[in-house]
């Protein structure tokens, strides 16, 4: 076994992981996290959000530097276009926690991989969003996730993997079931 | 009431090793503690194999063959070999196995309360209290329903079953049953009642997906002989997610030769994601239904492929191997089910079960209320736990599977007594 994974590289630390999940089932108030970002109209469907700081392990942490992020709409919509759309931010998030999930249990599961590409589909009927028909909802229809992977695993394996991925994604929990959403207003 | 108060205060007496619970798990302790020559009584708060007789519902047949069902010292001899108990035959067996055994049973006596006393135990019932320097917890797996918290938001006209309410259809009102859990149990009680004529909608979360017959075997021929069952609590990667996996999609008959939820659909059930919250009368289900599905059947491959393997080094007489469809998913399964338009009126859950600790007043339960123990040796001294889901072994839940456990549970028992018995006299 240790063989096996002395030869896999997915630059993925299983090790910490795994010490992380054994150091939280002891101390389980440590797994209660926060995330966070903060958002800033620009002008027209322009706003920039950014992201930095979060809670976690009992104490505030820190990425170690701001990302910042900007979304928009697209020209047909009469708007600049000074970033992705919205609902597209939420299928990179989908792409990014599925495939780190697929890196971290094949490092797990001892399977080298050489790539993990993904193309993502979500069909949605605009007429919701325009207030056209009332019986047609804001979000998507769907969303279809289309993994190419070449691993040095067989097919059912890899199958496996993505399966044991989405299992523990949190991206795609926060889509597949419903969330209480709380907004107010700072008075 | 007074007399009451006194009669439970009474030593009934002492004994060195107290098991509570006259099932299965119950005697085959008996009859272990009996092979080494240790004093013990086994109290029961009914009859025995009483979960066996009063709660379970009427279709139920045991998971395993014939062949496979023993207990120590003990087998099946019927002349229906490859065929499945029903519950009044499991009683009757359990019960020629504590005659067998000769099990020093007192029936009708509930256990109130176990707590630390004198170096040992007060087991405190409702016919006296028992003084033991040891006690082993039988008392079931099975002792309540798991209802998950959103059973609060159901409307008041729809009624709500636990798999210890239901009897047979006979309970159920006419018209369409949401059944929420796709275990054995789950699956057994959407057939029913698919059967008995309802529209059945059944929601799954993970499930374990397994044929009754393989390659001209019972599965549970392959579980046992591909020691599968004898994997051990030790051996596991992961034990709590081992000991909480949903029991396997099987029903103790040889028809239909799969009972998934593909076979559910062919008879016209709708199948959703797992209940994930319910929402002014409407049922939310996960979106997640492709994937767990996914799961079941790669796992279920896994299962075959090992079988398989098993075979190619082995001499064993059995026909070519098989696959099985993919689990049948719709395009887009319904994310919501109306649970207050009259289309449901009836919710099955089929949501696990729980055993009961509520009397065992020793700390040794975990921030879930589970049982803390290390292969039914628990976190106190001198007690022990029998009959649990994956306790020291994969077929630990399983009839046949006590008499490893219960010799083992009974060999730790016995130093432990003999280690107390060589400490100087005070």
């Amino acid at each position: 076994m240790s063989e096996v994974q002395a030869a896999v590289n997915n630059g993925v630390n299983v090790e910490a992981l795994l010490g992380a999940r054994e150091a939280l089932t002891a101390a389980p108030e440590a797994a209660q996290f926060v995330w966070r970002a903060e958002s800033e109209w620009q002008s027209g469907t322009h706003t920039r959000s950014n992201v930095q700081r979060f809670f976690g392990l009992g104490e505030e942490q820190s990425h170690v530097r701001e990302f910042s992020y900007d979304t928009d709409h697209p020209e047909i919509f009469a708007s600049e276009d000074k970033g992705s759309t919205p609902v597209e931010m939420v299928l990179v998030g989908l792409a990014g926690c599925l495939t780190a999930g697929i890196a971290a249990v094949a490092q797990n599961r001892g399977i080298q991989l050489n790539s993990v590409k993904a193309t993502l589909d979500a069909p949605m009927d605009i007429q919701g969003i325009l207030g056209i028909d009332g019986d047609v909802r804001n979000g998507f229809d769907s969303i279809t996730v289309k993994y190419t992977i070449d691993a040095d695993a067989s097919e059912d394996d890899i199958a496996a993997l993505v399966a044991q991925s989405q299992k523990r994604s949190a991206v795609f929990d926060i889509i597949t079931n419903p969330t209480n959403v709380h907004v107010e207003v700072n008075k | 009431m007074i007399a009451r108060l006194l009669k439970s205060a009474r030593l009934a007496g002492t004994t060195d090793v107290v098991v509570i619970g006259a099932g299965h798990a119950g005697l085959a302790a008996s009859y272990c503690l009996g092979e080494q020559g240790i004093d013990h009584v086994v109290l029961e708060r009914g009859e025995v194999a009483n979960s066996w007789k009063n709660e379970r519902w009427d279709s139920l047949k045991l998971l395993t063959p014939n062949w496979q069902t023993c207990l120590p010292g003990f087998s099946y001899c019927g002349d229906d070999p490859d065929g499945f108990m029903n519950m009044p035959e499991v009683v009757e067996f359990i019960e020629h196995y504590a005659r067998f055994a000769d099990a020093p049973v007192r029936t009708h006596t509930r256990v109130t309360a176990v707590r630390r006393h004198r170096g040992g135990y007060r087991v405190v019932t409702n016919r006296g209290q028992w003084q033991a320097k040891a006690v082993i917890i039988a008392s079931g797996a099975c002792n309540t329903s798991s209802v998950p918290k959103v059973a609060e938001n159901i409307p008041a006209r729809v009624r709500q079953l636990t798999p210890h309410q239901y009897r047979g259809p006979q309970d159920v009102p006419p018209g369409g049953v949401l059944v929420v859990g796709a275990s054995a149990t789950g699956l057994q009680l959407a057939d029913e009642l698919q059967r008995a004529g309802h529209d059945v909608t059944i929601a799954a979360g993970e499930h374990v997906r397994m044929p009754r017959t393989y390659r001209g075997h019972d599965i549970q021929f392959w579980m046992d002989r591909t020691r599968i069952m004898n994997e051990r609590y030790d051996e596991v990667d992961d034990i709590v997610r081992a000991r909480g996996l949903p029991s396997p999609q099987l029903v103790g008959s040889r028809e239909p030769g799969m009972l998934d939820l593909n076979y559910l659909q062919k008879g016209g059930a709708k199948v959703v994601g797992r209940l994930m919250g319910i929402n002014n009368g409407t049922a939310q289900f996960s979106g997640s239904l492709r994937n767990v599905c996914a799961l079941a059947d790669l796992k279920l491959n896994r299962l075959l492929d090992g079988i398989d393997s098993w075979v190619l080094g082995n001499s064993v007489l059995c026909e070519a191997p098989e696959r099985f469809d993919a689990t049948q998913v719709d395009a887009s399964p319904s994310l919501t089910l109306k649970l207050d338009d009259g289309s449901i009126r009836t919710v099955i859950w089929a949501t696990g079960f729980r055993p009961d600790y509520s009397w065992l007043d020793v700390p040794v339960l975990d921030r879930k209320g589970r049982l803390q123990h290390e292969g039914g040796v628990v976190d106190a001294p001198g007690l022990y736990a029998l009959g649990l889901p994956m306790m020291r072994r994969r077929k630990s839940s399983f009839m046949y599977g006590i008499e490893d456990d219960a010799r083992d549970i009974t060999d730790h028992l016995v130093s432990f007594l003999d280690a107390a018995s060589v400490r100087p006299a005070a």
